[in-house]
């Protein structure tokens, strides 16, 4: 069973995904000096839309619209199987590349979005066309990030990126880059904003609009991933640590609670961030994407550099 | 003297002619059964006749581009190409646009044929040889200066045949006034014989000798690619929109192409025939699903009447396979995985990754920005085509037309559905695909492959960048479809078979919206038209008129954006030469004395100039 360990770890980090949200929002909480939701809410959410035991859906909708959440899913979970988790190596092995899974996560933002325009709602195709426009301008920052990277390590997999463990000034550049790339990605204050249900101002939650009960548990679970994607991405590039030799239960543990120390600094910078700002306007986001877009590339200097 | 027109005239079968001969068959053959069902109906008997004369006399032509050897023979059959997908162009004269789209046509398509006849000529000054094989053999007697005019003159020659930007312009006109099956052999087979062209003479025959060749390739390659994708973003003419992606996929192409002539001249042969392949890689690709988005385009075409996606919708239910086959050509296009798109537009990135890893300074520099541009293109045309697929299949219909579509009949979903098949297909047997397009590069660039392991799985052995990227399409198709699997039947195992109701869709409690409440084509790209505006440049016309200043009668609001490169390039040239053919008329007053005395005045310069002929 020489993927054993992996699967495992797979199967803790999803059935996890949901705790990390919920830590966001209430250390949010918490420094607002409000009571908040618990912290398991996220899966209390889960439980009661799957309970709903019939799910309305729009006249106009297609079979496109039934399978979307499945497809969201796997692609999710597709994506965080090529992602190195707790002992800097993913599921998938060596096939873990990092471009690769820009383009696995976009599948599912593909058929999110075209869900979106599925129910002929104005709000589903405002949506659409916003998350598609915000995300086009993320993925560059993304990709430039990564080649800032991969420049590093010589290498876009994965295990050559994760195996580095060496602080670099291009890595961190690099990891702020992406971290306001994942502000986007998982629909977060200043791009978007996850309370709200304002029609006219979100995004993510507008291609969501028409969906409910096993659907939308299904949804939602898939972005608690995706989210989760993004940052164990970024925890391991911010905060490097050599991967552990050698291998037993201790260690994986050992390693278990050092990504989840990572997970946890990560949450609480990303909580700050979202409750000292405000939401912008959709065409200040561009500017941010455009900020993030200058961050990966001053990265990739730098890392052409050798720094 | 024109000694070697009458000698060799052999046919080239080499790889690389015979890769293209595959991708001609392989998009014609679907493309002339499509045609059976579609001109059926629309057109009169004649017409049915001419339409099957002219598609085989075309295919005829592009295969014999791809196999003539010599020099004189390739142009007679790219003149006889150019000038039989004119009448192609044309074939539905009876729209007034179908000829001004022609006219650009020929004129563009000449304008490369003037740059290639000159190249070829400057070739056969210092060569004395029209073959194409003696060409390449006697190469090194053409001296340096020549040698860069006669790249640039064949870059930018076949480049208006493959339409490259500037010289995009005939692209988005005369593809989508060709019936369907020609927009999708011209799109996916014709305009690469421009990219034919410029591996055969520039790279093949000519060699490589100085990176500014291949920068100036890339550069112009990444400009098509945004550009391209810009204007398809803001464009509502389905055809219209796949034309303009066939630029930009273009773009992606000269790529990969473009990397490999700077890697002859960075000395590294693997990466040359690494960066080839993956061009070659994605023509092919983009022939199969650009194709097979052309036919869906003409099929919805026939059913609704109009290529207008905002009077379309609604078309998943009325005509699934289409819609299908469409989807599929839509992921395929937009990179998305585990199709063929996916890979080739990865193994591109991994090129131009692995051409920043083995250049120095500003060198990087170069890689990374066309990185960028390649990341920037892949994310909008996903947008596009997300755009293009719910606007024209989903919500409700938008138009009493599209409400009463009809599915195509077999002879045209079936061809559909087999190009909807490759894209899979290319996309999960990639490493013995790319193996195959690096063996028809290797014998192109004249390097051995034969040691080479090349494929998506372990092409960094070869190239020296040790545990390289990897992906394979069977491990993602198996990841996406086992998980999906895992969900559905998982919560159906706990939580029982879904059950849908159908319900009215949400619009705050005001329950009267119709189709016209949806989101447009035009509402959909408003973002990017705001973004891109500097190149863009839209502007908006609006017209009201009022009842005694308060009540308002009618408003009317349309929007539009400036063609740049009309506006700012074509239209001045155009209006130039009309002027100065207005100055050079007042030479022919009409009066024959002139004339004769103009006869009079040609001789006496002959005379004199005589020895200088």
């Amino acid at each position: 069973m020489e993927h054993g360990p992996a699967i495992i770890q797979i199967l803790l980090i999803i059935a996890a995904a949901p705790l990390f949200g919920g830590l966001i929002t209430k250390i949010k909480n918490i420094v607002r000096l409000r009571r908040g939701a618990p912290v398991l809410q996220p899966y209390w959410n889960f439980f009661k839309l799957l309970g709903k035991s019939d799910e309305v859906i729009s006249q106009h909708a297609s079979w496109l619209f039934k399978a979307a959440p499945y497809v969201v899913i796997s692609s999710s979970a597709a994506a965080l199987l090529l992602v190195p988790l707790f002992g800097g190596f993913a599921a998938a092995g060596g096939m873990g590349d990092i471009v690769a899974v820009l383009f696995i996560l976009a599948l599912g933002r593909f058929f999110m979005a075209l869900a979106g325009m599925d129910a002929a709602s104005a709000f589903g195709g405002m949506g659409s066309s916003r998350e598609m426009f915000i995300s086009s301008l993320a993925e560059t920052a993304a990709l430039v990030s990564f080649f800032a990277l991969a420049l590093n390590s010589g290498s876009t997999s994965f295990a050559a990126i994760a195996g580095d463990g060496v602080f670099r000034a291009s890595s961190f550049t690099a990891g702020f880059a992406l971290f306001l790339v994942a502000i986007a990605e998982t629909s977060r204050i200043p791009v978007d904003n996850q309370e709200t249900h304002l029609e006219l101002t979100m995004v993510h939650e507008a291609m969501a609009l028409e969906y409910s009960g096993r659907s939308l548990a299904i949804i939602e679970y898939a972005s608690h991933i995706r989210q989760l994607v993004w940052f164990s991405l970024i925890a391991g590039i911010i905060f490097p640590l050599p991967p552990p030799s050698g291998c037993g239960a201790a260690l994986a543990a050992a390693s278990a609670a050092v990504f989840a120390l990572k997970l946890l600094a990560l949450a609480v910078i990303m909580a700050f961030t979202e409750i000292s700002l405000a939401k912008m306007r959709l065409f200040r986001v561009a500017d941010l994407l455009m900020f993030a877009f200058v961050a990966a590339l001053a990265s990739a200097v730098l890392a052409a550099g050798g720094y | 003297m024109i000694p070697s027109i009458t000698g060799n005239f052999a046919f080239l079968s080499d790889p690389l002619s015979l890769f293209f001969v595959f991708v001609i068959f392989l998009i014609s053959a679907p493309a002339a059964i499509y045609s059976a069902g579609y001109l059926k109906g629309d057109y009169s008997g004649g017409k049915i006749k001419l339409a099957w004369l002219l598609l085989a006399l075309f295919v005829l032509s592009m295969l014999a581009v791809v196999s003539a050897s010599n020099l004189v023979l390739f142009l007679i059959f790219w003149e006889l190409m150019s000038l039989i997908s004119y009448f192609l162009v044309i074939f539905d004269s009876g729209h007034k646009k179908s000829i001004q789209a022609g006219t650009v046509y020929i004129v563009m398509t000449h304008f490369g044929t003037a740059l290639i006849t000159a190249a070829f000529l400057i070739m056969y000054r210092y060569t004395h040889s029209f073959d194409v094989l003696a060409v390449k053999e006697a190469a090194y007697l053409i001296p340096d200066s020549a040698k860069g005019a006669v790249f640039l003159l064949l870059f930018f020659g076949f480049g208006a045949k493959a339409g490259i930007v500037p010289l995009h312009i005939w692209l988005p006109m005369a593809h989508p006034q060709a019936p369907s099956h020609i927009s999708s052999i011209m799109s996916g087979v014709m305009i690469k014989l421009g990219i034919y062209g410029i591996i055969r003479f520039a790279v093949f025959t000519m060699g490589i000798s100085h990176l500014w060749q291949g920068e100036i390739v890339m550069i112009l390659a990444a400009v098509s690619c945004l550009v391209g994708v810009i204007y398809a973003l803001m464009e509502h003419d389905i055809k219209k929109l796949l034309a303009f992606h066939s630029v930009e996929n273009i773009g992606i192409i000269l790529l990969g192409v473009g990397g490999s002539m700077m890697f002859l001249v960075m000395n590294q042969p693997a990466l040359a025939v690494f960066s080839m392949a993956a061009g070659l890689y994605h023509l092919v690709n983009h022939a199969i699903f650009k194709g097979l988005l052309f036919l869906g385009a003409g099929s919805v075409y026939k059913a609704t009447g109009t290529r207008d996606m905002e009077k379309m919708g609604g078309l998943i239910k009325l005509m699934p396979q289409t819609a299908f086959a469409f989807l599929a050509g839509s992921m395929a296009i937009s990179a998305l995985p585990p199709l063929n798109g996916f890979i080739s537009e990865w193994l591109t990135f991994q090129a131009i990754f692995a051409g920043a890893l083995k250049s120095a300074g500003n060198g990087v520099m170069f890689w990374i920005t066309a990185a960028s541009a390649l990341a920037l293109t892949s994310g909008l045309a996903a947008a596009c085509f997300v755009k293009a697929f719910s606007v024209t299949f989903l919500a409700a219909p938008r138009s009493e037309k599209a409400s009463e579509a009809k599915e195509s009949p077999f002879s045209m979903t079936a061809p559909m559905l087999f190009l909807a098949g490759l894209t899979l297909f290319f996309g999960l047997f990639s490493p013995q695909i790319l193996r195959v397009m690096a063996q028809v590069a290797g014998a192109t660039l004249g390097i051995d492959t034969q040691n080479m392991k090349f494929s998506v799985l372990n092409y960094g052995v070869t190239s020296g960048l040790e545990n390289a990227g990897a992906v394979s399409g069977w491990l993602v198709l198996a990841a996406l479809v086992l998980l999906g699997l895992a969900a559905f039947f998982g919560l159906r195992i706990f939580y029982g078979k879904q059950r849908f109701t159908a319900g009215r869709t949400w619009g705050c409690g005001y329950y009267a919206s119709d189709s016209r409440s949806e989101y447009t084509a035009t509402a959909f790209s408003k973002p990017f038209r705001i973004f891109f505006s500097f190149f863009l440049m839209p502007y908006r016309k609006t017209e009201k008129a009022t009842h005694g200043g308060y009540h308002l009668k009618y408003f009317k609001y349309e929007t539009h954006t400036t063609p740049f490169f009309r506006t700012f390039f074509y239209e001045p040239a155009v209006a130039a030469s009309f002027r100065l053919a207005k100055k050079v008329r007042r030479m022919q007053p009409g009066s024959i004395h002139l004339y004769l005395s103009y006869i009079f005045a040609v001789i006496i310069l002959l005379l004199v100039f005589r020895g200088k002929f």
